[in-house]
C-alpha cells in the first residue's frame, strides 16, 4: 500500500505522495491514515462546489481537488476580490480544508497559476511568464524535452515564435500555450443543477398559434407525469419554457401546495397563470421548442383508477381545498395566499409568521387559551403599532383618555401593565425598550391594547401606541 | 309578432324551470352555523343557515373588530378541520389591522383552519369569492370589504348566493364602514362592541357582542341581542354584566367633556 496524498502537516515530517505505507509507519509511530476513496472525493469536491454556488452560479469542477469559479462581476458583491477570496479561505478553513487560490484572467490561466506558482511577480501576465513549463501539463516527455531545450518558464517559450513550437512539440503544447496566455478561448465547462424531469418537443415548422402550443404543453405535462408515476414521485414546481424561432424565450411557471400528478390539475393552473399574465405569451413568429421542466419533486404513492372509469379517485377529502389554495395562488401570487403559524418569540407582532400556503410548514400547536380568563392578545393587530396620544393620572400609571384617528376614547375598565421587554439577547446593542401593555375598554365597550414604549427610567418621555384591537 | 311568440313561450317556459328548482328560499337549508346560545339560535331558525349569504356590517368604523371576530367565531365553532377562507384587500391590514392568530388561539379558535387570501382590489376579491364559493369542503368563506362596494351589487351577489347554494358552503360579507342596503342576504347583522362584564379590579372580561339583526329572510327583523364568547365552551352566551351596562347609556355631558378633554389633549 502506498501513500496517495498527505497534508502539510505530513509533508513537513518528510512523507511523499507514492511512498510505502510501512516506510510511511517506521518513520512516524502515530501515523492517521484514511483510506483512499476517489468515488468520496469526487461527491466532497462536488458538495464544495455546490456550496461555492454562493460566490458565483458558474462553478465548474477541476478533479480531483480543483474548483474554478467565474466571479467575473460577482466580486464587488463582497468588496472585492480579496475579501472574496478571504471569505472563500474563511469558510474552507471552518471545514477543515487548506486553500490554494489565484486570480486570473481566463479559466486556464487562474487555474495554472493555482497550482504551479512557486514565484511571487508584480503582475499577473507576469505571474504567468514566471511558471514553470510543467504548467502546460503536456506529456512528461514533451515537458522533459523542453527543459532540455533550456525553455523553463512559460516566458521563455512564448518568445518562441509559435510555429516553431508546434513543428517541434506538437501542436498540443502550442495550444496549451495559447490558452494559457489568453490568446486562445479556454472556456469553463459550469456545473448547473438540471431539473430532474424534463420532457421538450421541437418543431421543423414554427407553431403560430399560443392554443396549439398549450396542446403540445399538455402532452408534455402527460409524459413528464408518466416519467414522475414511475418514479413514485409527484411535482410541485412546473416550469414551460416557450422558444421563440427569434431567439427569445418566455418561461412560466406553476406550483402546488402538494406533490401531485394530475394532468387536468397542472393544466387548468398553467392556464389560470397565462390568463392572469400581464403580457400575454405571444407567438411572435412562432415557436420552436416548448420544454417542460420538473425542478422539485416531492414523494408520492401510486393512487387507484377508479373501477368504472380511468379518472383517478379523489385522494382526499382536502383535495378540492388543496385545488383552490394552488388557483388562488397561481392568480395572485404566493405572498398573497398564507396561513399562519407560530413563531417562538414573546414580542407580538413576531409572534405570529404569515407564510404562503404553498409552502407553509405543517401546523404547529398553539398557545391553549387559559380557563375562565379574558383573552389577552388581540384579534386585529396593528404592525406597525400606531401612535396615540394618552393622558395618565400618574406618569407610569394605566392612560385614562387616549386619542387615536382624531376621535378620543374615555378609558372605562384596564388591566395591566403586562411587561414586555426587548429581546436584548437578539439585539446588537443589547438593549430595545421595555414595553408596558394595558388591555383597556372604553366607554362605547370597545377593547384596545395599548402600550407605553419604554419605561420612565429608561426614556424622559415615552410614547403610547395602539397595537390590537380586542374583540 | 307572430314571429316572436315560440320564442316567448320558450322564455316563459325557462322561466317556469327556474321557480321550480327555486330561488334560494324555496331549499331548505342544509345545516345551521348555530352560536351556541339556545334562545338566540331558536330566534333565527337554528343559527345562520349553511349554504346562504348572510351579511355582518359594522355598526361603525370601530367595531370592524367585532363583526370580523363575530364572524370568525361563529365559522370556527364549527367541529372538524374544514379550512374558513378569509378574503381580504392587501390595505385591510393597514386599516382594520392583521388578523393575529395568537388572539383568535386565546378566543378558542383554531388558527390553522384559517386560509388568508389577500387580493390587490376589490374586483379581484369578487372573482376569488366567486372561486372560493364554489370549493365545498369550507366551514364559511368570509369576504371582507371597506366602505362602499358598487361592484358588489344585486346581480353580484345574487352570483355569489346561488354558487353558494349549489356547493353548500356558507358565505359570510363582512362589510365595514358601510351602510346596508338592499341584497340577497338570508340574514343581514349590524355589529358592535359591547361593554363587557368587568373582571375583579375592573378589568374588562369576556368579549361581548351587541347584535342587530335588521332583515331576515325567514321571520321577523328587527330584533337586538347582547351576547357574550365563553371560549372555554367554545360557545356565545347571554351577556353577562347586563347589569354593567351603564357604559353604553352614558349621559351626554360627560361624554361632551371626554370630547373637550381629547381636544385640549390633541
Amino acid at each position: 500500500m502506498r501513500i496517495a496524498s498527505v497534508d502539510a502537516e505530513a509533508e513537513a515530517v518528510g512523507l511523499r505522495i507514492g511512498m510505502p505505507l510501512a516506510d510511511a509507519r517506521a518513520q512516524i509511530g502515530e501515523l492517521s491514515v484514511v483510506s483512499f476513496d476517489p468515488v468520496l472525493d469526487q461527491d466532497w469536491l462536488d458538495r464544495l462546489a455546490q456550496g461555492c454556488a454562493r460566490y458565483s452560479p458558474l462553478v465548474a469542477l477541476d478533479a480531483p481537488d480543483g474548483l474554478i469559479l467565474d466571479i467575473a462581476g460577482a466580486e464587488h458583491l463582497y468588496g472585492g476580490e480579496a475579501e472574496l477570496v478571504r471569505d472563500v479561505e474563511m469558510r474552507l478553513a471552518r471545514l477543515g480544508m487548506t486553500l490554494r487560490h489565484a486570480l486570473g484572467p481566463t479559466a486556464d490561466a487562474a487555474r495554472a497559476l493555482a497550482r504551479y506558482q512557486t514565484r511571487p511577480a508584480p503582475d499577473e501576465g507576469q505571474a504567468i511568464r514566471r511558471l514553470p513549463v510543467a504548467a502546460l501539463e503536456l506529456e512528461s516527455e514533451a515537458t522533459t524535452a523542453l527543459v532540455r531545450a533550456g525553455l523553463k518558464t512559460i516566458g521563455d517559450l512564448a518568445s518562441r515564435p509559435m510555429a516553431n513550437i508546434a513543428a517541434r512539440f506538437g501542436a498540443d503544447a502550442a495550444m496549451a500555450l495559447r490558452r494559457l496566455l489568453g490568446d486562445a478561448p479556454s472556456p469553463l465547462d459550469p456545473r448547473i443543477a438540471l431539473p430532474p424531469v424534463v420532457a421538450e418537443r421541437r418543431f421543423a415548422e414554427p407553431l403560430g398559434s399560443t392554443a396549439h402550443a398549450t396542446k403540445i404543453l399538455a402532452e408534455l405535462v402527460g409524459e413528464a407525469i408518466e416519467e414522475l408515476g414511475g418514479r413514485g414521485k409527484g411535482g410541485r414546481h412546473f416550469r414551460a419554457t416557450f422558444f421563440r424561432s427569434d431567439g427569445l424565450a418566455r418561461s412560466i411557471a406553476i406550483e402546488t401546495g402538494h406533490p401531485t400528478r394530475d394532468v387536468g390539475l397542472v393544466m387548468r393552473l398553467f392556464a389560470e397563470r397565462m390568463d392572469s399574465l400581464a403580457d400575454p405569451l405571444d407567438p411572435g413568429f412562432g415557436f420552436d421548442m416548448i420544454r417542460l421542466a420538473v425542478p422539485r419533486l416531492e414523494a408520492l404513492g401510486a393512487t387507484q383508477l377508479k373501477l368504472e372509469g380511468g379518472a383517478v379517485r379523489a385522494a382526499n377529502e382536502g383535495a378540492a381545498m388543496n385545488e383552490l389554495a394552488d388557483r388562488l395562488t397561481t392568480r395572485l401570487g404566493r405572498g398573497r395566499v398564507r396561513r399562519l403559524r407560530p413563531a417562538d418569540t414573546h414580542i407580538p407582532e413576531q409572534a405570529q409568521l404569515e407564510l404562503p400556503a404553498a409552502d407553509a410548514p405543517p401546523p404547529l400547536p398553539w398557545a391553549a387559551p387559559e380557563s375562565g380568563e379574558p383573552p389577552t392578545r388581540p384579534f386585529h393587530l396593528f404592525d406597525p403599532p400606531q401612535p396615540i396620544e394618552v393622558i395618565a393620572e400618574v406618569p407610569d400609571g394605566p392612560p385614562h383618555h387616549f386619542r387615536w384617528r382624531r376621535a378620543t376614547h374615555a378609558v372605562r375598565r384596564y388591566e395591566g401593565p403586562e411587561r414586555i421587554a426587548a429581546e436584548w439577547w437578539r439585539r446588537r446593542d443589547n438593549g430595545g425598550l421595555t414595553r408596558d401593555y394595558y388591555r383597556v375598554e372604553d366607554a362605547q365597550g370597545r377593547r384596545f391594547w395599548l402600550f407605553r414604549h419604554g419605561l420612565y427610567d429608561e426614556k424622559p418621555d415615552p410614547r403610547w401606541y395602539i397595537h390590537g384591537v380586542f374583540a | 309578432m307572430r314571429e316572436s311568440s315560440p320564442i316567448l313561450a320558450g322564455l316563459r317556459k325557462r322561466i317556469a324551470r327556474l321557480a321550480a328548482n327555486g330561488g334560494f328560499e324555496s331549499r331548505r337549508a342544509e345545516g345551521w352555523l348555530a352560536s351556541g346560545h339556545a334562545r338566540f339560535d331558536a330566534a333565527i331558525g337554528g343559527g345562520l343557515a349553511v349554504g346562504r349569504t348572510h351579511e355582518f356590517f359594522a355598526a361603525d368604523a370601530l367595531d370592524a373588530t367585532s363583526a370580523a371576530a363575530f364572524a370568525a367565531l361563529i365559522a370556527l365553532r364549527t367541529p372538524g378541520k374544514a379550512p374558513l377562507i378569509w378574503l381580504r384587500t392587501s390595505d385591510a391590514g393597514k386599516r382594520t389591522g392583521h388578523i393575529y392568530a395568537p388572539g383568535i388561539a386565546e378566543l378558542g379558535g383554531d388558527p390553522d383552519r384559517l386560509l388568508l387570501v389577500e387580493t390587490a382590489d376589490p374586483k379581484m376579491l369578487l372573482a376569488c369569492a366567486n372561486d372560493a364559493i364554489r370549493c365545498a369542503g369550507s366551514a364559511a368563506v368570509i369576504v371582507e370589504s371597506w366602505g362602499k362596494f358598487p361592484l358588489f351589487d344585486l346581480t353580484a351577489g345574487r352570483r355569489l348566493a346561488l354558487g353558494a347554494r349549489d356547493a353548500g358552503t356558507t358565505l359570510l360579507m363582512l362589510r365595514l364602514n358601510a351602510a346596508p342596503a338592499p341584497s340577497v342576504a338570508e340574514t343581514r347583522w349590524s355589529v358592535a362592541a359591547a361593554a363587557s362584564h368587568a373582571l375583579e379590579a375592573n378589568a374588562p372580561g369576556a368579549p361581548a357582542f351587541d347584535l342587530e339583526l335588521l332583515r331576515w329572510r325567514g321571520g321577523a327583523a328587527p330584533a337586538r341581542w347582547r351576547l357574550d364568547w365563553n371560549h372555554d365552551e367554545k360557545a356565545f352566551g347571554p351577556n353577562a354584566g347586563n347589569a354593567a351596562l351603564s357604559g353604553a347609556l352614558l349621559p351626554l355631558p360627560a361624554r361632551r367633556a371626554m370630547a373637550s378633554h381629547g381636544a385640549a389633549a390633541a
